[in-house]
């Protein structure tokens, strides 16, 4: 507070950090108390209070964009709830961390979905998972599992079907492990909890009547008639989930009045495999592997987030050496070849939805290809490329592209790697950009179908805390490569790409251009490669153990994937001196939490309109439901 | 002109469609022979125009580091001293490591004394499961496990077939140095010799014993660790730094003739494991 007074000419809405939280506790006396438990950082605010400290935050202190809202489990660790908030500027600069908790019994905390819409999702999945109520929240039902699931399934009481330990390793593998399978030990319906007063017989399904109920259907299902006199009927139509032209499983129930869409509102879950209790009962280094299978069009950066996350968390240990500058490279290489693959994908996929059949996804296909070629040669694997590991790296370049004949596989190729990506970067990507926008971008039927549709402001896109090219396609310039930077961003030389107009085509816009700055960072990266020749990806010379203890503490990690914002917001507790499995483990999917806008996006559009504005988005399923 | 940035795309869609007949004329159809070069110009940065590979009439050989299921490497059979014997010794590492757990181990027990031997009495990996992540591979200290090439697995019944026990895992040794020379040599400079850690170490001890002359049980003499004489040269002294210079040091360096053989072999294998499994 003394710090605020000495400093008055410093406008409290770019304060530091430290100075924000100083200004809340003058604000709100008594509300507020800072987090000191070991390894946590920010603030705990007293759930009365919450969301008048959460005005304060967004509106005078200048945190619009709430990036991640997400729920804590501490059975046995003071047995409380927790509810954590990131929130950030979208001038740029490290987030200002607030907390809530409530009791387990009972958990309820006030919804903060009128200070911040992008809260709404992510108070829903916290409902579903948790079982926290959200007074305030409009449209507080389920939204991963289905409505009349039982039971809150992230608590760390709940047990899954095929439960067998608490954490990994599971005993029973070693040294005695005689075989089975789970389903044979555990016949269906064996270790499900039902409800004593459940009659099986008479089992409802609950979960379609809430779907309708909150489009307020039932009241206006009328028959009504428009300005021209024509009678048109409101409709409600469902598109998928087994629907080609929604990226996976995924519905949307749109209420339609004639052609034009009155109301919309995404349907997921059916892909929902509980990724977070998976990871939680994971080891650390078991997490890595598990989330290639998030956005498995780009597992790098997947991969890169989670690593940083638990490095941020290794970094307050004391035996902790952060990885080596050729390592740093690599990823960064790593990441960008992904973000062109998935640039390339959802462009090529969004002109599948507005009804370019085919022929140019093909082409970008064909260059993807050979990126998942060098995946495959770098990392073993063509998609789930499981590469980065904490403080280093799987492997290093292998010397030669090089495929050795064997069993049948008779076809050989050998590249020089060097070469081969030298080509790549220089030569044959930038080639498929410019086809790409000789293809696309005068088009006129692309035109016609994409300018001025799916509009979505640049407040809306804030607010509904929207990431990657549909933030940036929205005039705000938001990229945490520049804006909250990691790795070796910092000294790379790009410009982040930005639109005005927030219709389908600046989004298109913002990826081409994005293909651009990739393509400029690659062609930076490669000399860095040839100077660290020789030096180890790993700071000590040899691999990290295979199960490190992880230090007491949270930390959050958050790249800019292809799709957006990908944060991991990662808590290592239970123990001394640290853990050997996450004890929270929480994936802010940019997939998932760019859907919260779609309904506004897509009122009074055409029907034709939706599925090219959600293939606009850009989701992946697997993401969307975790 | 409306239609114009139409009827540009439409151009660069004859333009792909052209591009590959010229780039066939270019190499002379031998884009589509069969041969490490032609095939190499297919796929490479620098043709135009259509690329399909032909599966399953034709099939990519994988790079080196590509993984699927994992096997677990024997002794081959020409091995002196430790024919068929395996390279794991039941550590459990690869076990704690896997992510999904799908590995299953039951160590070894000597029945006399009941004591642990570095040996594994059963070993099993649930297909199913194994969500091909390589970590078995990369944290086993001993080389042990590793992961296969062979792709096409396949079967119409899943109880029956896709828990593979330690039988249907094991491979020979040369197999993984055939399918992957120069990370079996990488892995031959990281343990110091072409053999099995122990035996290394118990070559070593046993030639130190001999000499002392208290030695119960007839040691081998380093020189005849070794599996054949083209492998000689790094084993020479087990204690010495190998001599990559050397045969068999230079992993790419097998004729097509030792190569064909070997693909010749696992075809033999693949089918008879096809017969078996009706
Ligand atoms: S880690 Fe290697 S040696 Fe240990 S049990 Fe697994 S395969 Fe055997
Ligand atoms: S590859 Fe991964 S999942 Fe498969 S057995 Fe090995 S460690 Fe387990």
């Amino acid at each position: 507070m003394e710090n605020l007074a000495a400093a008055p000419e410093q406008p409290i809405e770019t304060a530091s950090i430290d100075d924000a939280i100083a200004y809340l506790k003058s604000n709100h006396p008594g509300a507020i108390k800072l987090d000191d438990r070991a390894g946590y950082e920010g603030i705990i605010v007293d759930p009365d209070h919450l969301v008048d400290v959460a005005r304060v935050i967004r509106g005078e202190l200048g945190f619009d964009y709430l990036s991640s809202a997400t729920a804590v489990d501490y059975l046995g660790e003071g047995d409380h709830m927790e509810m954590v908030y990131h929130a950030y500027r979208t001038g740029g600069g490290g987030a200002l961390v607030f907390k809530a908790q409530t009791d387990r019994e009972n958990p309820a905390i006030p919804s903060l979905t009128s200070v911040w819409r992008g809260a709404d999702f992510q108070e829903r999945e916290a409902w579903d998972l948790y079982g926290i109520r959200f007074p305030g929240h409009p449209n507080l039902k389920r939204i991963l599992m289905w409505e009349g699931f039982h039971g809150h399934p992230m608590r760390k009481d709940w047990r899954e079907a095929y439960y067998e330990e608490e954490l990994k390793p599971f005993d029973s593998r070693w040294p005695g492990g005689h075989v089975h399978r789970s389903e044979e030990k555990n016949v269906f319906g064996k270790n499900v909890n039902y409800p004593t007063d459940i009659d099986l017989n008479r089992l409802m399904d609950s979960s379609e009547s809430a779907v309708y109920e909150s489009l307020g259907l039932g009241v206006d299902v009328e028959r009504i008639m428009d300005k021209d006199g024509f009678e048109t009927n409101e409709l409600v139509v469902n598109m998928g989930p087994h629907h080609p032209s929604t990226h996976g499983v995924f519905r949307m129930v749109l209420t339609v009045d004639g052609e034009t869409v009155t109301s919309l509102e995404p349907v997921m879950g059916y892909l929902h495999r509980n990724h977070e209790k998976i990871g939680e009962r994971n080891t650390y280094l078991h997490n890595i592997p598990f989330t290639d299978r998030l956005d498995y069009i780009s597992s790098m950066g997947n991969n890169h987030g989670y690593v940083l996350a638990v490095e941020q968390l290794m970094s307050l240990g004391r035996k902790y050496n952060p990885p080596t500058y050729r390592c740093e490279a690599l990823r960064v290489m790593m990441v960008e070849l992904s973000r062109i693959v998935n640039h390339l994908w959802a462009i090529g996929f969004w002109l599948n939805d507005i009804g370019a059949f085919f022929t140019p996804v093909l082409y970008f296909i064909q260059e993807r290809e050979r990126i998942l070629d060098f995946f495959e040669a770098v990392a073993g694997s063509r998609m789930m490329c499981n590469y980065m590991r904490f403080g280093g790296l799987f492997g290093d370049l292998p010397e030669r592209i090089k495929s050795v004949s064997n069993l049948t596989n008779d076809r050989v190729r050998d590249y020089n790697t060097m070469q081969f990506l030298t080509e790549m970067i220089n030569e044959r990507i930038p080639r498929t950009i410019d086809e790409l926008e000789l293809l696309l971008t005068q088009n006129e039927i692309v035109l016609e179908r994409s300018v001025d549709v799916g509009v979505l402001s640049a407040e809306d896109a804030i607010n509904y805390s929207a990431a990657g090219p549909l933030l940036r396609g929205s005039g705000v310039a938001y990229d945490i490569r520049r804006a909250d930077p990691y790795s070796i961003y910092p000294e790379l030389d790009f410009d982040i790409a930005v639109e005005e107009e927030g219709d389908m085509y600046a989004r298109y816009r913002v990826r081409v251009t994005e293909l651009r700055e990739s393509v400029r960072i690659l062609r930076q990266i490669l000399p860095r490669l040839e100077a660290t020749k020789g030096e180890s990806i790993w700071a000590d010379g040899k691999p990290g153990a295979y199960q490190p203890r992880v230090p007491h503490g949270e930390a959050y990690g958050r790249v800019e994937n292809g799709k957006g914002e990908l944060g991991y917001y990662v808590v290592s507790a239970g123990g001394r001196g640290g853990s050997s499995n996450p004890w929270r483990y929480h994936v802010r999917a940019p997939s998932f939490i760019n859907l919260t806008p779609l309904g506004r996006m897509s009122q009074g559009y055409k029907v034709a309109d939706i599925v090219g504005i959600l293939g606009s988005i850009d989701i992946v399923l697997g993401e969307t439901d975790r | 002109m409306y239609g114009t940035g139409l009827a540009k795309g439409l151009l660069l869609t004859l333009r792909h469609f052209v591009e590959s007949y010229i780039d066939d004329l270019r190499y002379g159809f031998r884009k589509y022979h069969h041969s490490t070069d032609n095939f190499g110009i297919r796929q490479g940065t620098k043709t135009k125009g259509v690329i399909t590979v032909q599966y399953p009439d034709e099939k990519v050989a994988v790079p080196e580091r590509f993984r699927f299921v994992p096997f677990l490497i024997v002794e081959d059979e020409d091995h002196p001293t430790r024919a068929g014997k395996d390279w794991c010794t039941s550590c459990g590492i690869c076990a704690k490591v896997c992510p999904p757990q799908c590995i299953w181990i039951v160590r070894g027990n000597d029945p006399v004394t009941g004591r642990p031997v570095p040996e594994p009495e059963a070993f099993f990996i649930d297909i199913d499961i194994c969500m091909n992540c390589g970590y078995c591979a990369e944290y086993c200290p001993f080389d042990a496990i590793k992961m296969d090439h062979d792709y096409e697995m396949a079967s119409y019944d899943r109880t029956s077939h896709h828990i593979h026990d330690k039988e249907r895992l094991s491979k020979p040794n040369s197999y993984w140095r055939g399918i992957a020379p120069t990370r079996a040599y990488e892995e031959m400079l990281v343990r110091g010799t072409w053999e099995h850690k122990d035996a290394a170490k118990e070559a070593r001890r046993g030639a130190a014993s001999s000499a002392r002359g208290r030695s119960s049980q007839p040691a081998a003499p380093a020189a005849t660790v070794t599996s054949s004489a083209a492998e000689a040269a790094p084993e020479a002294s087990a204690a010495a730094a190998p001599a990559p210079a050397a045969e068999g040091a230079t992993p790419w360096s097998e004729d097509d003739a030792k190569r064909e053989e070997r693909r010749r072999k696992a075809l033999e294998r693949k089918a008879r494991r096809a017969a078996k499994q009706g």
